[in-house]
């Protein structure tokens, strides 16, 4: 495991993704009320629809964003998203 | 070998065929356990609930598991357009009830729960009279439960959720039903007329199914004798309605697969196959087996505000993408369809429909979405005279077909 820290430059987006973990996002959909914590501090995968609720990419959480994705998750006060292997839900 | 083989037997309006007709007619299942998952296997049968889910796959699925197992034959019917599951536990209890316990038998299941809509009175008299005429060891195995008359109550976790604490919502996956269903327990939600078919499939083989195997449609809308009728797989559309007295000049689209189906203009669905694979690889679906012809005179667009306005009334109201989501677009739906559309509204049904699926703890919302992208498609020259207030090509008023 490496150590938390500060966002890694990558170099432009979406050039030079070092590697891919075998995690991704996955939203509990009758828990989610739309708080919008997530796509804040995620925004490289999840934006809001018009009503505030999560549009969450499918993809695998690059390795560069995976302390990201475990902030974004921390911080959801219903516990309404997840990253685990295969977190996908519907 | 025979057809029809599903509604063979005596008069369909005779009430429930007794047991004693049914097993003179079709003998003691030949199949069981593993060798009958194999036979379903080889049968390519696919679950005629609507998602369409190799049924080999799922017992499979099931019978791996530890613990007690639990089925639940499905036959919580919410789709407004379909009547073949009714029909089926009305006219032909046994053949369902031996595949129930066929299928309890193969996942090693010692609890079956037959889930019947409560509106289907009819159907649970039958299926309870034919539980009365089946041996005690069955009796003590199967329990009937009323699902509430609801869209969503057939949703396979709803089934488990009503069953576990009288609620027919859907619930958030994971866990599965055959993970974790009825009291925890690994559980499999089968319609009825899939476990009516594996119990053919145990007397006939799945080579037989593969070969002539047959289906239940429901065929509604712009024919003169409308109702259930039984074909081969890979009927062609126009066959169906053919046999149901539509005349294809006086119809502009159909309805396939139901509410949760899709649009196609009718000179586009003439020769699609009823059959699950082949129809998805056209990209349209069989759902549960509705086939709705529009007539000429009926506007589509406000049609598919008139479905979609009730989808996004049965929302479960669980999850926001499909409260707001489908809410919103059954509102713009209604207001073009009434002639006060607003410039970018077509643009906004697009995004949201692409938005809409896979957002929800069941497919209603994924269903609501598929149908307004079919409805974008095949009744686009139809948008665009609501759009251009012009009204539609149809010669009914514009509020005529709005709920």
């Amino acid at each position: 495991m490496s150590e938390p820290s500060a966002r890694r430059w990558d170099g432009p987006r979406g050039v030079a993704r070092v590697g891919t973990s075998r995690l991704s996002l996955g939203v509990d959909r009758i828990r989610c009320d739309g708080r919008g914590y997530c796509a804040e501090l995620l925004p490289e995968m999840i934006r809001l629809d018009d009503w505030g609720y999560p549009i969450v990419s499918s993809e695998r959480v690059p390795d560069h964003l995976l302390d990201h994705a475990r902030r974004a998750v921390a911080a959801c006060p219903l516990l309404a998203i997840r990253v685990a292997e295969d977190g996908r839900s519907r | 070998m025979s057809f029809p083989s599903l509604l063979d037997g005596p008069d369909l309006h005779g009430g429930a065929e007794p047991a004693t007709s049914h097993l003179a007619r079709l003998g003691l299942n030949l199949l069981s356990g593993s060798e009958l998952i194999d036979a379903l296997d080889q049968s390519d049968l696919r679950g005629r609930g609507g998602a369409g889910f190799p049924v080999g796959r799922k017992w499979r699925s099931l019978a791996g598991r530890q613990g007690p197992r639990v089925v639940i034959a499905n036959g919580a019917e919410g789709e407004p357009l379909s009547f073949k599951d009714r029909l089926l536990m009305q006219a032909r209890p046994h053949l369902v009830l031996d595949g129930a316990v066929l299928a309890a038998g193969a996942v090693e299941a010692d609890q079956i729960v037959l889930y019947i809509g409560r509106e289907h009175s009819a159907a649970a008299d039958a299926m309870l009279h034919a539980l009365a005429e089946r041996p005690a060891r069955e009796r003590g195995l199967i329990r009937i439960s009323r699902a509430p008359v609801a869209y969503v109550s057939g949703e396979e976790t709803a089934a488990v959720q009503f069953v576990n604490r009288g609620v027919a919502l859907p619930m958030s996956v994971p866990p599965r039903p055959f993970e974790a269903g009825v009291r925890g327990r690994p559980t499999m939600v089968q319609n009825v007329e899939s476990l009516a078919a594996a119990a053919l499939i145990a007397r006939r083989g799945g080579a037989w199914y593969r070969s002539s195997g047959t289906l239940l449609v429901t065929v509604t809308g712009a024919v003169a004798r409308p109702g259930v009728i039984e074909i081969r797989l890979g009927t062609p559309v126009a066959e169906v309605v053919e046999r149901a007295g539509g005349r294809p000049g006086s119809i502009q689209a159909l309805l396939l697969g139901g509410y949760f189906g899709g649009w196609v203009a009718a000179d586009d669905a003439w020769d699609l196959p009823l059959h699950p694979e082949r129809l998805r690889a056209t990209g349209h679906s069989l759902g549960c087996g509705v086939v709705a012809p529009l007539p000429v005179d009926r506007c589509g667009v406000a049609e598919t505000a008139r479905i979609v306005s009730y989808l996004a009334g049965q929302s479960a109201g669980q999850c926001g993408p499909c409260v707001f989501g489908l809410g919103a677009i059954a509102e713009t739906l209604r207001r073009i369809a009434i002639g006060l559309s607003r410039p970018d509204d077509l643009a906004r049904l697009d995004r949201w429909s692409a938005e809409l699926p896979g957002r929800g703890a069941c497919r209603h919302p994924d269903g609501g979405a598929g149908l307004v992208r079919s409805a974008l498609g095949v009744f686009a020259d139809d948008f665009a005279h609501h759009l251009a207030r012009r009204g539609c090509t149809a010669a009914r008023p514009l509020t005529a077909g709005v709920a």
